[in-house]
């Protein structure tokens, strides 16, 4: 396995819908096509830099409460350098700050994260990650 | 079905001119019947008082503002949940409570029939939603058209026909039983942050004036020959010196007369005339018009009127007269809710707290019920209390206490931080008249089915009519040894009967009864003009489109009673 | 043969668009073409038709596979669950009709459930702030006939509501609106340049997560008071051109989304731009809408404040209904391990909540009702497929103003599958033979 020498790099993780995830959940969560649409980070250009990755390549996105591998994606909705994006879904809820501060709402958009390149490690699919995490089956 | 008798009651029907004597009520197949069989159920009424089931004519109870006015009150359900318990399912509000306790505790005080104040048209499927959930009563919807596109547009022409038209066509659409009017043409200015305060000042862009839309509705209203009369809201609701847009509007009714086969004999309903019933210029010297208002109202058959009465509590205001909402948000500084309606009405929002140690709080409790007592006519003058805008209600036990109990209004007077306005600025100190069951019955059965057009169906207990009975333990041979008494007798009626099912015994709901919704299906001859009109409204201007305006399937109007009005001439 | 059926309501997102049109075969089983509606929409309208759908009801076995069994024995599992239960969740409710979402409340007063919706994790702060301060609104036709100042805060129409802007709010031409797009000014506030910010006369590319301070910005700006140098990263020169822009127009729209609902300033970011919209009506007519997410709810919200009293997360484990969010609702609920079963119906927690709370879903006793595979029946004990609602089967939905719409059936469900509401009297009727007739 080689082994890259590759900055971590900071950035604030927000998580939202994108028109992709939505065709994608209608045509089925256990499908590619969601993992696709949402198992992916969104960076601007000069975060990717800074990362020292190619485009579309897997990373692993850290945070206080749990870490998960994504693509690596360019924003198509920039430049945001400092912000990144991952659409709403399983792979973004395993990192997001789930505490709701007693409002009931998690707090799905602000969250501090760490990236690094995992240029070997998987993205996993939608319903597969969900229960890989929760012990199921 | 079953068949009752309801024996040796203290019977009060204004119908039958029945003025308390000691009566037999018999009921056979829903319906109430000459004589009783010999199977029949006896109820034994002895030294109680029987009443037709009351008839509320305007309260805000199903719909989309009485919802937001939930969602937006949590604070309204504090200290008021009931839980499930036997035929009840859990309830809980005061001044809006959920549809199932405001079926149960109508019913409680013996009211079986209701008509929802105000319905948007194009939110008609909710309204019909919450009157599907309300337990045990009959209910029917107002629908607004006081600031509709299509009767501004039509009535700026005169043009009666096609008013009448679209008029019959919404009624059907929306499953609506009468014609509402709100604050004409001052809710369509609303739309711009403007208002109308009288009955001259034009409607910006359709430079229409209300005079001429509440003028042109009555012409509909009685071309079609609907049940009820015109229903109206009038402008300048809750101003200082607004009586005079009051009696400005109810001169719109001069030589217009009643036509229909239902019995009805107005041509205007002016609704929570307490709110219009107001003098002075501003809060310091605000008093009452009430004599002035209702020396009009005596003198003029062809008009109905309801009270408003306020309570004197923490309630919630919300009507279709957006721009009142505003400004009385801008006064209270409560939160305010509002929502403007494409093409037809807005509704608006606001908490309100009747404060007895705030002078003109106490002015306005005085001017509802000298309203009431300076009526001639109790078949023409209803008690209501606009729920919730002047009071929840289940304060109607109270407004009747105070009604029929001169020593029970003292008592609130002497009771008042600034009795001293009170008194100046109102006449309620002078009068002494007792409102007697009889002419209780008139003000909450009776009056209020003639007015509606129900008047060979409800509000009295004339073999024939549906037998919606109540039962209250009230002896009218006793003299009453303290007001509370009043208020008790009529917060829990000792029994009551919905289209011949027993709902209530001794306070509780014992059946949930087969509750109608009463809407007024009007025939007009075919008018192309006006489905060409609808058609257009709806491709170019309305955000649904109109199949799905139309379609008003039968899980929300699962047990319909439609009357017949022929108007094809 | 074919035949179109016109009028169609779009059940996926808020929007609720219902003109529709879908070529369906004659014989009324097969759905041929969807024409209208968004890509979104129109995925799910054909892929309700995939050959690879689960018809029937699965039970999770402890080897990881799952065993068909019939919908009677799928009654009597989530029944007895529920029977059994202490303080069970009924959560999800947004995408299914009123008519099944009164069912369910029945269900959840017998078992004496938690009962609680997807804005939970969506408008559920903004529910909070409407409790607070109020809020001045309209309906959609108001937007597209009068407004001319469209103000997009913290969401993205362009992936999130496709066809609002065509429909509602930017292009269409009103009564008082001829000019279509001419007519309006469109200001979007996002810390990205977002797809529906491209389309912009302004876009304010907010600091993420200081929404409040610009909030209130603007209603210092509207006030002509000192503003600092630059407030959330915008310049102050822009923030009064910006209430300059809103004040100048004659009816005014903020529509608002997740930015401003999920960010951690949460309800209060909603009340202080309902403050600044209230503000606004000082100088002209404004309003201010919520971009509703799923396409009803809204209505779930309706149905439990008309027949509960509160709109979300409902607490009747004591026979009455109480509220709390924050104590009774379901993210904070799971969470802390306070629930002992759970059921989910027209939603998907186990993809939308946070993995600490899909955790304990797992764990639980749970029951799925989803036409689809997804993680939520992924951890769950047992998964009921249902008829899609809005394709196979109608119903009453409510838009995200709040106007009610009556879904349309366009096709048959398959061969023996249940619809939502058929599913959920089974279930009461089932639990009230359990808990003893009342």
């Amino acid at each position: 396995m080689e082994e890259y020498t590759v900055a971590t790099i900071q950035v604030n993780l927000i998580s939202g819908r994108s028109i992709q995830q939505g065709v994608a959940i209608e045509g089925g969560k256990e499908k590619p096509a969601y993992r696709t649409a949402a198992g992916i980070i969104e960076l601007d250009p000069s975060d990717l830099k800074k990362l020292g990755a190619w485009k579309s390549t897997n990373v692993r996105v850290t945070s206080d409460y749990g870490n998960v591998v994504v693509k690596a994606i360019e924003t198509t909705q920039g430049p945001h350098p400092g912000l990144a994006f991952i659409p709403m879904g399983p792979w973004a809820n395993t990192i997001i700050n789930p505490n709701t501060y007693s409002t009931g709402m998690p707090t799905f958009k602000g969250t501090p994260v760490k990236v690094d390149v995992a240029i070997n490690e998987p993205v996993l699919l939608g319903i597969e990650l969900v229960q890989k995490s929760c012990g199921v089956k | 079905m079953s068949e009752y008798v309801i024996k040796n009651g203290h019977v009060f029907d204004p119908v039958q001119g029945i003025k308390g004597d000691k009566a037999d009520v018999a009921i056979k197949d829903g319906k109430i019947v000459t004589n009783a069989g010999p199977g029949a159920k006896v109820i034994d009424a002895t030294g109680k008082t029987v009443m037709a089931g009351a008839v509320e004519i305007h309260a805000h109870i199903a719909g989309p503002k009485v919802n937001l006015g939930r969602i937006y009150r949590p604070e309204d359900k504090l200290f008021t949940c009931t839980p499930t318990r036997g035929m009840e399912r859990m309830g809980g509000g005061n001044s809006i409570p959920t549809t199932f306790k405001t079926g149960y505790e109508y019913a409680k005080m013996g009211y079986t029939t209701a008509m929802e104040a105000a319905m948007p048209p194009l939110f008609s499927r909710h309204v019909h939603e919450e009157i599907r959930d309300t337990p045990i009563i009959d209910e029917g919807a107002f629908p607004v058209f006081g600031n509709n596109w299509f009767v501004m547009e039509y009535l700026k022409n005169h043009e009666i026909e096609n008013t009448a038209a679209y008029c019959a066509w919404l009624l059907r659409a929306t499953k609506g039983y009468a014609i509402k009017v709100v604050n004409p043409g001052g809710t369509e200015a609303w739309a711009w942050g403007l208002n109308c305060l009288s009955i001259n000042d034009p409607v910006p862009y359709f430079d229409i004036t209300p005079a001429e839309i509440v003028k042109g509705l009555i012409e509909a209203n009685e071309y079609l020959g609907l049940p009820h009369s015109m229903h109206i809201h009038p402008n300048n609701l809750g101003n200082p010196g607004n009586y005079t847009t009051t009696l400005d509007t109810l001169k719109l009714a001069e030589g217009f007369q009643a036509k229909n086969k239902f019995g009805r004999e107005q041509v205007m309903h002016l609704t929570h005339t307490q709110f219009h019933s107001y003098g002075g210029t501003n809060w310091g010297d605000f008093e009452s018009k009430a004599k002035e208002v209702m020396d009009y109202v005596n003198a003029n058959k062809n008009i109905t009127v309801d009270t408003g009465n306020v309570t004197l509590d923490e309630t919630t205001t919300m009507t279709a007269d957006g721009p009142f909402e505003h400004h009385l948000t801008e006064l209270n500084h409560l939160k305010w809710a509002n929502c403007d309606v494409e093409l037809e009405t807005c509704a608006g929002i606001v908490p309100y707290i009747y404060s007895p140690s705030i002078s003109v709080c106490a002015i306005q409790w005085a001017i509802g019920l000298e309203l009431a007592l300076m009526a001639k006519d109790p078949m023409r003058c209803f008690i209501t209390t606009d729920h919730p805008n002047a009071g929840p209600f289940t304060r109607y036990p109270r407004v009747m206490k105070w009604l029929m109990s001169a020593k029970a209004r003292e008592a609130q007077i002497n009771a008042f931080k600034h009795k001293d306005k009170v008194l100046s600025q109102t006449s309620l100190g002078t009068l002494d008249r007792e409102i007697s069951l009889y002419e209780l019955a008139q003000m909450t059965r009776a009056g209020p089915a003639k007015s509606l057009g129900l008047a060979s169906i409800c509000g009295g207990l004339k073999p024939g009519m549906d037998a919606d009975i109540a039962i209250y333990n009230i002896n009218p041979d006793m003299p009453i040894a303290n007001p509370e008494d009043i208020e008790k007798a009529f917060t829990r009626a000792a029994c009551v009967f919905k289209s011949g099912v027993e709902v209530v015994r001794d306070g509780e709901i014992v059946s949930n009864g087969h509750k109608r919704t009463l809407w007024v299906n009007a025939k007009v001859k075919e008018n192309p003009q006006v489905m060409r009109d609808i058609n257009e409204k709806f491709l170019k201007y309305y955000s649904v489109t109109q199949a799905n305006y139309e379609a008003l399937g039968h899980h929300f109007v699962p047990n319909p009673y439609a009357i017949e009005v022929d108007a094809v001439q | 043969m074919t035949k179109t059926v016109t009028d169609v309501i779009c059940p996926f997102c808020g929007t609720l668009c219902d003109d529709l049109e879908v070529v369906v075969s004659d014989d009324g089983k097969q759905l041929l073409e969807v024409y209208n509606a968004c890509v979104i929409g129109t995925e799910k309208f054909l892929h309700s038709q995939s050959k690879d759908r689960v018809t029937r009801p699965r039970l999770h076995q402890p080897d990881g596979t799952w065993k068909e069994i019939s919908y009677d024995d799928a009654v009597e599992y989530t029944a007895q669950m529920l029977a059994k239960a202490k303080k069970p969740l009924m959560y999800g409710w947004s995408s299914t009709n009123c008519e099944a979402q009164s069912v369910g409340n029945e269900i959840a007063e017998m078992a004496r459930a938690c009962c609680d919706n997807t804005a939970a994790v969506c408008h559920g702060t903004t529910l909070i702030a409407v409790q607070d301060i109020g809020i001045p609104s309209c309906t959609l036709g108001e937007i597209k006939n009068r407004a001319d100042r469209i103000i997009f805060w913290g969401c993205n129409p362009a992936h999130a509501h496709p066809r609002h802007m065509s429909r509602y709010s930017i292009f269409p031409r009103g009564f008082f609106t001829g000019k279509g797009q001419m007519s309006r000014k469109m200001v979007v506030v996002d810390p990205r340049v977002t797809d529906t910010a491209k389309m912009a006369d302004v876009h304010l590319q907010i600091e993420q997560g200081r929404d409040y301070e610009l909030l209130n910005a603007l209603r210092v700006a509207l006030n002509n008071e000192w503003l600092p140098d630059v407030v959330a990263g915008i310049p102050k020169e822009k923030i009064r051109e910006v209430a300059d822009m809103m004040k100048s127009g004659r009816f005014g729209i903020i529509f608002f989304g997740m930015g401003v609902t999920q960010s951690l300033s949460k309800n209060h970011n909603i009340d202080e731009a309902i403050a600044l919209t209230k503000h606004l009506n000082e100088f002209t007519k404004f309003s201010i809408m919520p971009m509703r997410g799923h396409y009803n709810v809204t209505g779930s919200g309706e149905v439990f404040a008309w027949q509960f009293g509160f709109p979300y997360s409902v607490d009747l484990t004591r026979g009455f209904a109480r509220y709390n969010p924050g104590d009774t609702s379901s993210v904070d609920l799971l969470i802390r391990g306070e629930l002992d079963a759970m059921f989910t119906i027209g939603s998907d927690p186990g993809a939308h909540f946070p993995i600490s709370a899909v955790k304990h879903i797992a764990n639980l006793p749970s029951v799925c009702i989803d036409p689809h595979l997804t993680p939520t029946s992924g951890v769950s004990k047992l998964h009921v497929p249902v008829a899609f609602n809005g394709v196979e089967t109608g119903g009453n939905c409510y838009r995200m103003d709040n106007v009610p719409i009556d879904c349309r059936k366009v096709v048959e469900p398959p061969e023996g599958m249940l619809t939502d509401e058929q599913f959920l009297i089974k279930v009461r009727d089932r639990l009230k033979q359990l808990k003893g007739a009342a």
